[in-house]
């Protein structure tokens, strides 16, 4: 019902939303619970698991009930916005209706029932409430234990729950953000609003974020006066001379958790609340905030009582009832009946009889209390009982001079207030009980940098709150060396708390604790009663404050029950560990930016373009994407065409593009000397204008990486990496030259992406070359020298990695896809064309070359066959423990070549080595093998791995064996070169 | 987490390559005898309260730097470039 006269929402911009398909209205700046209440509506759903009708309890984000789904933007908006895939039938599970905000075309449905919530098939549940209390499906579906598995479960998880998943890819768009202050103030109401004056007249960089979309907190709900104004005058007042000085103030934004350093992850929801969202804004956002400082402001949860029959819709918290009363000025009840043990309560029946409702009375649970106004007070009083099947009819009241049932169609509740000490406790701290205002409180030493004011620290009066604001905020700036003005705090009603605490009532009938569970007084008991009595078994065991409520309300009164229960005292008994985040965060928020090029970076060539123009198969090299195969008119399978290319490279000439591989510029005085340190041979003895082939090891004595070195000058060296190694090398030479040995003269810098680099091979790849520049190569093997295609500066080198004439030419990367067009047309007029990894792959088999299949981390240069490579004469990485004794044991597994004795025998990478006649069994594995191919210019399959003594086995017999894809063939052993062993083509 | 570069300033830990123990700084001479190498290679202690590790900023500066780090409460005290580092 709304009330005239009352609210912030705008009565001038009427809102179109629907629930449950039934169009609904309500005003710009309502929730959805608030214009739903407005209508009449009472019942928002079915509960966890007896499917009770349960309605709203809160007016915030601590909402356990009144869940709801929300359907999200159809496939075309979707599509506009994100450019993202269609994304029909998606949805939103599980939003707080208390804090969904309301907008044209908001579609909102209720959730855990069927057909509707008025009428529930699965109610049945409530019925058999006595087989269901806690841990009953430990305990009830035992037998035959195969039916768990298949029938229990499955079964069980139908019928209970929240809301459902959408089966669709969540393409919200969604996004992620950095922010960076000295003063966080968390939470706006009167404390936030002071902390943060304090903090911006002080010349503080500072941030206020509030979960509401309006900064005021309490104040926009209750008649209390500040400074003489309303308080919500105050709030706006205050929130715009905020922003006059400077503050960000970030409303709809919610600091979920607490992290080391004075960080702070913050939930903000950016969008979900507009009907017409601009294409540039994100639904929501997860801000990580620094600050030097933090005060937490978070403000105080009011609890239930639990007593029978507390979860029907209609029942709510005494302060819900006046936030929605002069927040949004709606009554959710028309006659009203208040239930409290503390005087906080009997604002609720005050600003109710202001505003004309009636309140059919006051229970009092206290004895000698007065409360002025015109209505029934019933002292000594409590509510023991409640009627309405769908929404609250009747309540039972019991007090000294009897029992009577008094009909109303709301029931205000205080048990009192929790302060909101959650963010407290996110790293490690534990809240402390305060005696003084029945509450646990903030441990003031719980997070470095981080202290509580306000309600969040048990402050509840208006002026404490403002005081303990401001001072705090003080200490935190005085810490940071800021001169802070002195203030005076504005008058406010400074009621101190006065409370008798009231858990549970003794009464008949089912009692509840945790609403969104389902979890009542008894079901504490039981927990206690078969010795789940710390307060972390009892909530596992009753599911107690699970969920995405995280029991806000019900915690503290369920440990209380737990305390009274096994006979010790609330602050014994303890809280259980409140983990981040403090309200839900989609994980989609989380993971924003995360997804495909955003989780891995795409890197391409300079000749990307004209691969794809080529129809060529692009395959993932680390972050890069290069060529498989280029297919040829009238093949039809990628071996065809790789047999092709290698032909190319084994005949005429094939160019390929090698500019993945990792390129390390090194200069200084001392860079002949460190490339020493870290590869096994030495360089600084290499002659200017020549290339040498490296290899290096990790300090435990396996190999990291190889590559080339060329000598560009008297103090520079240009080294080569794997392509997938590039990142790990870079990160060792750093870590070589700064922490091992940080005296050298040396420096270095990836050039990578700054040079386009092809490798030209075969026969007729001279040809190639000098028809390019002009004038024949004139390199030897192993020779480098500056050279000028078209003009350009570049680079030349005489290496190869196919076993043929090799060439590879660089130049810097602006100019590589007009240098690799030309050596593409070059070549294909040579008779030969451009090859891809496949062929790369094949050709490099052939000649044993290893790449990181061999590399794998566990082959030492022994194992490898490059023990000779281990220059003697000096100390390098990887050396001393590299000649250990099991490192160069003649029994290791080490390289060798595998041919099939019948040449139609297949090879498979993965395949594991038995001797000949062994039985394949892991007990007889001597080896396996780590790369394979189709060798077109040997004619079968060949392969190379890791054989037990390998080298000294040549022309003996092995059985390959791969028990996933069926293979079983003899092999010869072989020397890893199958092809040109004495490499007569590659020197010319 | 944050962690004081002293090229860059304070920075979020995700922009470093944490290592482990600072005492990779001290390696042994070649003939220094199994022993040590094991224990520079394999023995680390495990400490509760402060301890100094390498970490390398690796989506930053490109500094290796020796951090002081408390295991308990993970208050990060100082940290040094390792070039620099005493040791």
């Amino acid at each position: 019902m709304r009330i005239d006269g009352l609210g912030l929402v705008d009565r001038n911009r009427p809102v179109a939303f629907s629930f449950d398909g039934k169009p609904r209205r309500g005003y710009a700046g309502d929730t959805v619970a608030s214009a739903l209440l407005a209508e009449g509506v009472r019942l928002f759903g079915r509960s966890f698991k007896y499917h009770r009708p349960r309605g709203v309890l809160t007016a915030g984000s601590e909402e356990p009930s009144a869940l709801v789904t929300v359907s999200r933007p159809g496939p075309a908006e979707n599509t506009k916005r994100a450019g993202a895939k269609a994304a029909g039938g998606a949805w939103t599970a599980n939003t707080r209706a208390t804090v969904q905000e309301i907008h044209d075309g908001l579609a909102v449905s209720s959730q855990n029932c069927w057909p509707s919530p008025s009428f529930d098939l699965l109610a049945v549940n409530d019925f058999l409430h006595p087989f269901l209390g806690a841990g009953f499906y430990y305990k009830t579906f035992m037998w035959p234990g195969s039916f768990w598995e298949k029938v229990y479960e499955p079964a069980i998880r139908r019928a209970a729950g929240l809301g459902r998943l959408p089966k669709v890819d969540d393409d919200t768009p969604r996004e992620k953000a950095w922010a960076h202050c000295d003063l966080l103030v968390i939470g706006a109401g009167p404390a936030g609003l002071m902390a943060a004056l304090t903090g911006a007249r002080a010349g503080a960089r500072v941030i206020l974020a509030d979960e509401t979309p309006l900064p005021g907190g309490r104040l926009l709900s209750e008649s209390l006066e500040v400074g003489g104004l309303p308080g919500a005058d105050w709030a706006a007042r205050t929130s715009s001379e905020l922003r006059n000085l400077g503050v960000r103030i970030m409303t709809r934004t919610t600091v979920t958790g607490v992290y080391d350093g004075g960080v702070f992850g913050a939930h903000e929801r950016v969008g979900e609340h507009l009907s017409d969202r601009p294409a540039h804004l994100p639904d929501d956002c997860f801000w990580r905030i620094v600050a030097r400082r933090a005060v937490l402001c978070a403000g105080a949860h009011e609890r239930l009582v639990a007593f029978p029959g507390n979860d029907r819709p209609g029942v709510m918290q005494a302060s819900a009832v006046r936030t929605y009363l002069r927040r949004y000025g709606v009554s959710p009840g028309r006659r009203v009946v208040v239930f409290g043990n503390n005087d906080d309560a009997h604002r609720t029946a005050r600003d109710l009889a202001a505003a004309g409702v009636e309140v059919a009375g006051f229970a009092e649970s206290r004895e000698g209390v007065d409360i002025p106004g015109d209505f029934p007070v019933w002292k000594g009083a409590r509510v023991v009982a409640t009627r309405g099947r769908l929404g609250l009819r009747s309540v039972t009241v019991r007090h000294a001079s009897g029992t009577e049932e008094v009909p109303c169609d709301c029931l205000a509740v205080s048990g009192g207030w929790n302060p909101a000490v959650h963010l407290t406790c996110h790293m490690n701290g534990k809240p402390v009980w305060n005696e003084s205002v029945h509450a646990f409180v903030p441990d003031p030493d719980a997070v470095p940098g981080m202290e509580a004011a306000g309600a969040a620290l048990g402050q509840f009066s208006t002026r404490g709150a403002l005081k303990s604001g401001a001072f705090r905020a003080r200490r935190a700036l005085e810490a940071m060396d800021f001169k802070v003005p002195s203030e005076a705090v504005p008058e406010a009603e400074d009621d101190g708390t006065r409370i008798a605490p009231l858990w549970f009532v003794q009464a008949g009938g089912r009692a509840w604790l945790d609403l969104q569970n389902d979890v009542t007084v008894k079901d504490v008991r039981q927990a206690a009663a078969e010795n789940l009595q710390s307060v972390e078994h009892m909530k596992r065991w009753t599911t107690q404050g699970m969920a995405t409520d995280q029991g806000k309300v019900s915690n503290v009164a369920a440990l209380a029950v737990l305390a009274d229960a096994t006979g010790r005292p609330i602050p014994e008994t303890g809280t259980t560990t409140f983990r981040p985040p403090y309200t839900p965060v989609p994980i989609g928020t989380l993971g924003a930016g995360g997804r495909g090029e955003g989780f891995a970076p795409l890197r391409l060539t300079t000749s990307h373009a004209w691969s794809l123009s080529r129809g060529a198969p692009m395959i993932e090299a680390g972050l890069w994407l290069r060529p498989s195969y280029f297919p040829a008119e009238g093949e039809s399978h990628w071996r065809e065409s790789c047999d092709r290319e290698v032909g190319y490279v084994r005949n005429t000439v094939g160019v390929a593009d090698v500019s993945t591989l990792g390129k390390i510029d090194v200069q200084g005085p001392d860079a002949g000397a460190f490339l020493d340190f870290v590869y096994t041979g030495m360089f600084s003895t290499l002659r200017e204008g020549r290339v040498k082939y490296g290899l290096m090891l990790r300090e435990d004595g396996h190999v990291m990486d190889d590559g080339t070195a060329a000598r560009l000058g008297a103090a520079r060296y240009l080294i080569t990496t794997t392509t997938a190694a590039a990142g790990q090398v870079m990160t060792h030479l750093d870590f070589v030259a700064q922490c091992l040995k940080p005296g050298m003269r040396v420096r270095f810098a990836s050039a990578t992406e700054q040079w386009a680099q092809f490798a030209v091979a075969g026969p007729k790849a001279g040809d190639l070359i000098g028809d390019l520049i002009g004038e024949p190569p004139a390199l030897d093997f192993m020779g480098w020298r500056p050279v000028s295609p078209g003009g350009v500066e570049g680079r030349l080198f005489r290496i190869s990695f196919s076993g043929e004439e090799g060439y590879e030419i660089a130049v810097p990367a602006r100019f590589g896809a007009s240098l690799w067009a030309a050596l593409a047309e070059r070549a294909e007029s040579l008779g030969g064309g451009p090859y891809g990894m496949e062929a790369l792959n094949v050709l490099r088999i052939e000649k044993g070359f290893p790449t990181h299949a061999e590399l794998h981390g566990r082959a030492t240069a022994f194992d490898l066959g490059f023990g000779g490579m281990m220059s003697g004469g000096k100390d390098f990485v990887g050396r001393t423990m590299a000649a250990r004794e099991g490192l160069v044991d003649p029994d290791r597994e080490r390289l060798v070549g595998l041919k099939p004795v019948d040449d139609s025998g297949r090879i498979t990478a993965g395949a594991h080595l038995f001797g000949e006649g062994e039985r394949a069994a892991r007990e007889n594995d001597q080896g396996h093998v780590t790369s394979a191919c189709h060798s077109p210019t040997l004619g079968c399959d060949i392969g190379l791995g890791f054989l037990e003594r390998g080298p000294e086995r040549r022309g003996e017999r092995v059985r390959l064996v791969d028990h996933l894809r069926g293979v079983d063939t003899v092999c010869e052993v072989t020397s890893p070169v199958f092809f040109d062993a004495d490499g007569g083509r590659m020197r010319g | 987490m944050r962690v004081p570069c002293p090229i860059c300033g304070s920075r979020d830990s995700r922009e470093f390559y944490y290592q482990g123990a600072a005492v990779m700084l001290n390696r042994p001479d070649p003939g220094a005898g199994d022993g040590a190498w094991d224990a520079y290679l394999h023995l680390r202690d495990n400490p509760e309260g402060e301890t100094e590790e390498l970490w390398h900023h690796s989506m930053g500066c490109g500094a290796w730097i020796k951090v002081t780090r408390n295991t308990v409460t993970h208050v990060i005290s100082g940290a040094v470039l390792a070039r620099e580092a005493e040791r």
